[in-house]
Protein backbone atom coordinates (compact mmCIF):
# COMPACT_ATOMS: atom_id res chain seq x y z
CA UNK A 1 0.00 0.00 0.00
CA UNK A 2 2.86 2.61 0.90
CA UNK A 3 4.65 1.69 -2.79
CA UNK A 4 0.91 2.03 -4.71
CA UNK A 5 1.32 5.53 -2.53
CA UNK A 6 4.03 6.85 -3.70
CA UNK A 7 3.63 5.69 -7.03
CA UNK A 8 0.19 7.79 -7.14
CA UNK A 9 1.63 10.72 -5.96
CA UNK A 10 4.63 10.35 -8.54
CA UNK A 11 1.85 10.23 -10.97
CA UNK A 12 -0.06 13.62 -9.47
CA UNK A 13 3.34 15.35 -9.56
CA UNK A 14 3.62 14.41 -13.28
CA UNK A 15 0.44 15.53 -14.21
CA UNK A 16 0.82 18.77 -12.30
CA UNK A 17 4.51 19.90 -13.76
CA UNK A 18 2.24 18.60 -17.43
CA UNK A 19 0.03 21.86 -16.43
CA UNK A 20 3.25 24.36 -14.87
CA UNK A 21 6.15 23.97 -17.41
CA UNK A 22 6.66 26.47 -19.67
CA UNK A 23 8.24 24.89 -22.71
CA UNK A 24 7.33 21.52 -24.85
CA UNK A 25 10.62 19.74 -23.64
CA UNK A 26 10.50 20.61 -20.10
CA UNK A 27 6.62 19.27 -20.04
CA UNK A 28 7.68 15.69 -21.91
CA UNK A 29 10.67 15.74 -19.17
CA UNK A 30 8.04 15.66 -16.17
CA UNK A 31 5.37 13.96 -18.08
CA UNK A 32 7.23 11.01 -19.54
CA UNK A 33 9.74 10.45 -16.19
CA UNK A 34 7.31 10.68 -13.32
CA UNK A 35 4.29 9.16 -15.17
CA UNK A 36 6.76 6.09 -15.96
CA UNK A 37 8.05 5.69 -12.46
CA UNK A 38 4.46 6.51 -10.66
CA UNK A 39 3.31 3.58 -13.11
CA UNK A 40 5.67 1.28 -12.20
CA UNK A 41 4.98 1.95 -8.67
CA UNK A 42 1.44 1.55 -8.32
CA UNK A 43 1.28 -1.44 -10.53
CA UNK A 44 4.20 -3.75 -8.88
CA UNK A 45 2.41 -2.56 -5.51
CA UNK A 46 -0.96 -3.29 -6.66
CA UNK A 47 0.85 -6.79 -7.86
CA UNK A 48 2.50 -7.09 -3.93
CA UNK A 49 -0.85 -6.58 -2.48
CA UNK A 50 -2.70 -8.94 -4.31
CA UNK A 51 -0.06 -12.09 -4.55
CA UNK A 52 -1.72 -13.96 -7.69
CA UNK A 53 -1.72 -10.97 -9.96
CA UNK A 54 2.08 -10.42 -9.42
CA UNK A 55 3.32 -11.69 -13.12
CA UNK A 56 0.41 -9.95 -14.97
CA UNK A 57 0.90 -6.87 -12.97
CA UNK A 58 4.95 -7.03 -13.79
CA UNK A 59 4.37 -7.57 -17.32
CA UNK A 60 2.34 -4.14 -17.17
CA UNK A 61 5.00 -2.76 -15.88
CA UNK A 62 7.39 -3.86 -18.00
CA UNK A 63 5.73 -2.75 -21.06
CA UNK A 64 5.13 0.45 -20.18
CA UNK A 65 8.66 0.65 -18.50
CA UNK A 66 9.66 0.01 -22.56
CA UNK A 67 7.20 1.70 -24.70
CA UNK A 68 6.56 5.07 -23.10
CA UNK A 69 10.12 6.61 -23.47
CA UNK A 70 10.57 5.14 -27.03
CA UNK A 71 6.61 7.33 -27.74
CA UNK A 72 7.90 10.46 -25.72
CA UNK A 73 11.43 10.35 -27.85
CA UNK A 74 9.47 10.08 -31.15
CA UNK A 75 6.96 13.17 -29.94
CA UNK A 76 9.97 14.95 -28.89
CA UNK A 77 12.27 14.05 -32.57
CA UNK A 78 9.31 15.62 -34.15
CA UNK A 79 8.72 18.51 -32.16
CA UNK A 80 12.30 19.57 -32.69
CA UNK A 81 11.88 18.94 -36.58
CA UNK A 82 8.90 20.81 -36.99
CA UNK A 83 10.19 24.01 -35.34
CA UNK A 84 8.83 23.77 -31.96
CA UNK A 85 10.87 26.87 -30.22
CA UNK A 86 12.49 26.45 -27.20
CA UNK A 87 11.19 29.02 -24.03
CA UNK A 88 13.22 32.00 -23.66
CA UNK A 89 14.82 31.22 -20.20
CA UNK A 90 16.72 28.21 -21.52
CA UNK A 91 20.38 28.18 -21.50
CA UNK A 92 21.88 25.74 -23.91
CA UNK A 93 20.82 24.63 -27.45
CA UNK A 94 23.15 21.95 -28.68
CA UNK A 95 21.10 20.92 -31.76
CA UNK A 96 21.94 23.90 -32.86
CA UNK A 97 25.30 23.75 -32.01
CA UNK A 98 25.36 20.96 -33.78
CA UNK A 99 23.76 22.47 -36.98
CA UNK A 100 26.18 24.80 -36.64
CA UNK A 101 29.81 22.87 -36.43
CA UNK A 102 27.66 21.04 -39.56
CA UNK A 103 27.79 24.03 -41.56
CA UNK A 104 31.31 25.25 -41.04
CA UNK B 1 -9.03 2.65 6.39
CA UNK B 2 -7.98 0.78 3.87
CA UNK B 3 -11.02 1.98 2.12
CA UNK B 4 -10.30 5.82 2.88
CA UNK B 5 -6.84 5.39 1.52
CA UNK B 6 -8.06 4.15 -1.91
CA UNK B 7 -10.40 6.98 -2.30
CA UNK B 8 -7.32 9.55 -1.87
CA UNK B 9 -5.27 7.74 -4.21
CA UNK B 10 -8.14 7.98 -6.92
CA UNK B 11 -9.16 11.46 -5.41
CA UNK B 12 -5.22 12.24 -6.55
CA UNK B 13 -5.48 10.41 -10.08
CA UNK B 14 -8.34 12.17 -10.97
CA UNK B 15 -7.04 15.63 -9.97
CA UNK B 16 -3.85 14.68 -12.06
CA UNK B 17 -6.02 13.90 -14.93
CA UNK B 18 -7.98 17.27 -15.16
CA UNK B 19 -4.90 19.48 -14.89
CA UNK B 20 -2.92 17.53 -18.16
CA UNK B 21 -6.37 18.07 -19.44
CA UNK B 22 -6.71 21.56 -18.83
CA UNK B 23 -3.21 21.88 -20.56
CA UNK B 24 -4.36 19.51 -23.30
CA UNK B 25 -7.16 22.10 -23.90
CA UNK B 26 -5.26 25.56 -23.88
CA UNK B 27 -2.12 24.26 -25.21
CA UNK B 28 -0.38 26.53 -27.99
CA UNK B 29 1.03 23.85 -30.18
CA UNK B 30 0.23 20.75 -31.07
CA UNK B 31 3.16 19.16 -29.65
CA UNK B 32 1.80 20.37 -26.17
CA UNK B 33 -1.16 18.62 -26.63
CA UNK B 34 0.56 15.01 -28.14
CA UNK B 35 2.54 15.39 -24.81
CA UNK B 36 -0.36 16.03 -22.98
CA UNK B 37 -2.31 12.54 -24.20
CA UNK B 38 0.55 10.66 -23.81
CA UNK B 39 1.27 11.58 -19.87
CA UNK B 40 -3.01 11.06 -19.78
CA UNK B 41 -2.87 7.50 -21.23
CA UNK B 42 0.10 6.38 -18.62
CA UNK B 43 -2.20 7.70 -15.72
CA UNK B 44 -5.08 5.61 -17.46
CA UNK B 45 -3.15 2.57 -17.13
CA UNK B 46 -2.39 2.70 -13.37
CA UNK B 47 -5.98 4.17 -12.83
CA UNK B 48 -7.11 0.58 -14.24
CA UNK B 49 -4.65 -1.39 -12.23
CA UNK B 50 -6.30 0.28 -9.27
CA UNK B 51 -10.67 -0.33 -10.53
CA UNK B 52 -8.90 -3.77 -11.01
CA UNK B 53 -8.19 -4.11 -7.25
CA UNK B 54 -11.21 -1.98 -6.39
CA UNK B 55 -13.14 -4.20 -7.72
CA UNK B 56 -11.98 -7.60 -7.43
CA UNK B 57 -11.93 -8.13 -11.46
CA UNK B 58 -8.71 -9.97 -13.03
CA UNK B 59 -10.19 -8.80 -16.69
CA UNK B 60 -9.46 -5.30 -16.11
CA UNK B 61 -5.71 -6.31 -16.10
CA UNK B 62 -5.62 -7.34 -19.70
CA UNK B 63 -7.61 -4.43 -20.61
CA UNK B 64 -4.70 -2.14 -19.25
CA UNK B 65 -2.43 -3.69 -20.92
CA UNK B 66 -4.16 -3.76 -24.31
CA UNK B 67 -5.03 0.06 -23.50
CA UNK B 68 -1.12 0.89 -23.52
CA UNK B 69 -0.32 -1.06 -26.14
CA UNK B 70 -2.46 1.04 -28.77
CA UNK B 71 -2.05 4.24 -27.01
CA UNK B 72 1.73 3.26 -27.68
CA UNK B 73 0.84 2.41 -31.29
CA UNK B 74 -1.33 5.74 -31.80
CA UNK B 75 1.44 7.81 -29.90
CA UNK B 76 4.09 6.51 -32.75
CA UNK B 77 1.50 7.19 -35.28
CA UNK B 78 0.96 10.62 -34.21
CA UNK B 79 5.01 11.67 -34.00
CA UNK B 80 5.35 10.06 -37.05
CA UNK B 81 2.77 12.76 -38.60
CA UNK B 82 3.82 15.52 -36.79
CA UNK B 83 7.39 14.84 -38.28
CA UNK B 84 6.06 14.80 -41.65
CA UNK B 85 7.27 11.65 -42.93
CA UNK B 86 3.84 10.09 -43.11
Amino acid sequence: MIITGIGVFFLFLGNFGILRLPDVYNRIQAGTKCTTFGTFFTVVGIGIIEPGWFWKCLLIAVFVLVTNPISSHAIARASKKSGVPLCDRSVVDQTKEFDEKEKA
Amino acid sequence: MSETIIIVFLGLIAVGILLSLIRMLIGPTASDRAVAVDTITTTIVALFVILAFVFKRYIYLDVSLVYSLLAFVGLCAIARFMEGGV
